[in-house]
């Protein structure tokens, strides 16, 4: 019995400005919900190899769970929580380029 | 305070134009991030969760008003207008850009500074007692010889490869605040039959494996230092772990091998490189000496130091709990609490930074200190001009009185930022701080030391807080595991763990339960939170966390 995928996403943080990023088809996104979900096993080790070979533009890449029970992908660890929106101590990070759009 | 020589400046411009090319070879795709990383790691550059880190080296913690402003500089223009002290008296700057770093260590090479070995697995910042060249209790200043082993570690062809990182402190005083029991080599200043020289303690450390450091040398000479220095790390570098990065640490090699065998190395090794140590090292120390000689005190009257302790209770209290006596008479040791209650333990922001720059530069004669408390330091201020001080420190959100008290707490960046977190550390030290300032017991409460890590890392002391939490992911959500008994001075111990840990939500409550139940179990209001707990042991605390274990037993 195959066991079930946890749906992924490919996540890294670029090089230059060292903020978080997720893998897209075409490319990279700062926002979660443009990321592009995996839900084959294969198919995300594909694309995380892929990801980790654009050396010059991303750092680190690596498969983080995703939970699709909701209407866009959602970390599904505190830690990715953290990633997606930035410090708890001030409106930093991702939060705060939000507060600013 | 020690100035650059012209070789010094001379070796920093190099190193800071190699790394600015190494930055434009990463850029330019001519190196992979493997090749890249222990490059910028020995430059202080952190890649964490959110962005870049750089971490500045802040020399056994001694900064002067121009240094002070050049790092308020720095976060306005390549940061975010505030900076981090941590508890190895350096600044951290959460959000520089690649591409601007080189420019960063320009900057701070223009008032002699670096990031040099801040990471990596060499010697790290040498630390030292906050207090040095100020406490009453001071057997000598200790930062002539942290500059010289700042000088000696620097670039050590030997020591930029070791096992893993190595890290020293020292003090001068016989009550230490350098925490030199938990370091990988202590250096406390002794004397014995007159002559000055050094306790040497080998082998402590926090992290996974909490271990109180050994003496491997009761006296050490003086002019003896730098070789048996050398000779430690050269052994350890020989005989450390390379095959399991959590037993490279020299506290394992010490635990593993035996202190004697250790020392038995140690002291072949010192008997062979004795002789090429030829007196030069000692001509330097001497050089170094004259620049840390004492400022000039003097001599006024303090009557307005004691009108307005007596007029104004804020200062007052103030007063009580932040200041440390002095040697020189009519002087006082200021320690500015980074602390308010509800911030970020250990941030200032730019604004911040200068005022206590111009307040150091007026008050001061030029000299800050930060603390491994991630407090800032004002280590000479005469005390009529405390109320001058004080007022210009409250207005600008920086005049807490809470040093050394429940609020006071040591915490590391935690999962805010660091990519190597657990859970978070700042929420638990802001909640604590908050809960408590509602409760308005902190002062009855008195000398109370939290300190909070957000991994097994231990960067935030928790292993020798009076009460230590550690914050631990357990099946995906946050969770806190309590210490109690842990102590930093010369009677260092480490904290035993009381039980099961606690969500974040319960821990707060739990320290509360904890709290109240010294003050019921206190002999007296002068019995501090260690005192009762070392008179009554673990167990009427245990009982004050758990009570439902407590309940389901009767």
């Amino acid at each position: 019995m195959a066991r079930v995928f946890t749906p992924k996403v490919v996540t890294a943080n670029a090089l230059l400005e060292g903020d978080v990023i997720y893998q897209t088809a075409t490319g990279w996104t700062g926002d979660l919900a443009e990321a592009e979900v995996l839900t084959d096993e294969a198919d995300a080790d594909l694309r995380l190899i892929e990801a980790a070979q654009q050396t010059g533009h991303v750092v680190g890449a690596y498969l983080m769970d995703v939970d699709l029970s909701t209407e866009s992908p959602q970390p599904a660890h505190f830690r990715e929580a953290f990633r997606a929106r930035g410090p708890s101590n001030y409106i930093h990070g991702k939060q705060e380029v939000a507060r600013n759009v | 305070m020690y100035s650059y020589t012209d070789f010094d400046a001379a070796f920093l411009k190099e190193r800071n134009a190699q790394f600015r090319a190494q930055v434009e070879r990463r850029i330019d795709g001519s190196l992979t991030e493997d090749e890249f990383k222990p490059l910028r790691l020995m430059n202080g550059l952190y890649l964490q969760l959110h962005a870049y880190m750089l971490r500045v080296a802040i020399p056994y913690g001694t900064l002067n008003s121009r240094q002070m402003h050049k790092l308020a500089d720095i976060a306005d223009k390549w940061d975010k207008g505030y900076g981090h002290f941590t508890t190895r008296q350096n600044i951290q700057y959460n959000w520089p850009k690649l591409r601007d770093v080189p420019d960063m260590l320009d900057a701070l090479a223009e008032v002699d500074m670096h990031a040099i070995q801040t990471s990596g697995n060499t010697i790290r910042n040498v630390t030292a007692d906050h207090f040095a060249g100020a406490a009453a209790d001071e057997i000598a200043d200790p930062r002539p010889v942290a500059e010289l082993i700042r000088q000696w570690s620097t670039d050590h062809p030997e020591f930029q490869f070791l096992p893993r990182k190595f890290k020293v402190a020292v003090t001068g005083s016989p009550n230490d605040r350098a925490v030199t029991r938990a370091h990988d080599i202590g250096l406390r200043m002794v004397t014995r039959d007159g002559e000055a020289g050094f306790e040497v303690i080998v082998g402590g450390g926090l992290g996974r494996t909490p271990m109180i450091g050994k003496v491997i040398r009761e006296f050490l000479p003086r002019a003896d230092l730098l070789p048996y220095l050398e000779a430690i790390v050269s052994v350890y570098n020989l005989l450390g772990r390379r095959d399991n990065k959590y037993k490279a640490r020299i506290k394992i090699t010490v635990h593993e091998n035996g202190l004697d065998d250790f020392r038995a190395r140690v002291e072949e090794r010192f008997a062979l490189i004795r002789p090429q140590f030829t007196g030069v090292d000692q001509q330097m120390l001497s050089a170094i000496e004259a620049e840390f000689a004492p400022p000039v005190f003097r001599d006024a009257p303090v009557t307005a130091f004691e009108d307005a302790r007596r007029h104004y209770p804020a200062f007052r209290s103030w007063a009580d709990t932040n200041l440390t006596e002095h040697r020189a008479a009519g002087y006082a040791i200021v320690t500015v609490s980074l602390k308010a209650h509800g911030a970020t333990p250990g941030d200032a922001t730019s604004a911040q930074m200068r005022l206590m720059a111009d307040l150091a530069k007026r008050y001061g004669h030029d000299e800050l200190r930060i603390s491994h408390e991630q407090n800032v330091i004002l280590p000479h201020v005469h005390k009529s001009d405390l109320p001058s001080v004080y007022s210009a420190l409250a207005a600008a959100g920086l005049g807490t009185a809470n040093v050394g008290l429940i609020s006071d707490i040591i915490a590391c960046p935690g999962m805010d930022y660091c990519a190597l977190a657990t859970a978070r550390s700042i929420p638990i030290a802001q909640e604590i701080a908050t809960r408590f300032e509602e409760l308005k017991l902190e002062h009855d409460i008195g000398p109370l030391k939290i300190k909070i890590s957000g991994c097994i890392n231990a960067c935030g002391h928790h292993h020798v807080g009076h009460i230590g939490i550690l914050g631990l992911d357990r099946a995906g959500v946050e969770n806190y595991q309590i210490t109690l008994g842990g102590d930093s001075t010369e009677d260092a111990a480490i904290g035993t763990r009381a039980g099961p840990g606690f969500s974040a939500e319960d821990i707060i409550p739990a320290i509360e339960r904890l709290v109240r139940a010294y003050l019921e179990l206190r002999s007296e209001p002068a019995e501090t939170f260690l005192q009762t707990y070392r008179r009554l042991g673990l167990e009427p605390f245990k009982a004050a966390l758990y009570p439902e274990a407590r309940a389901n037993a009767a």
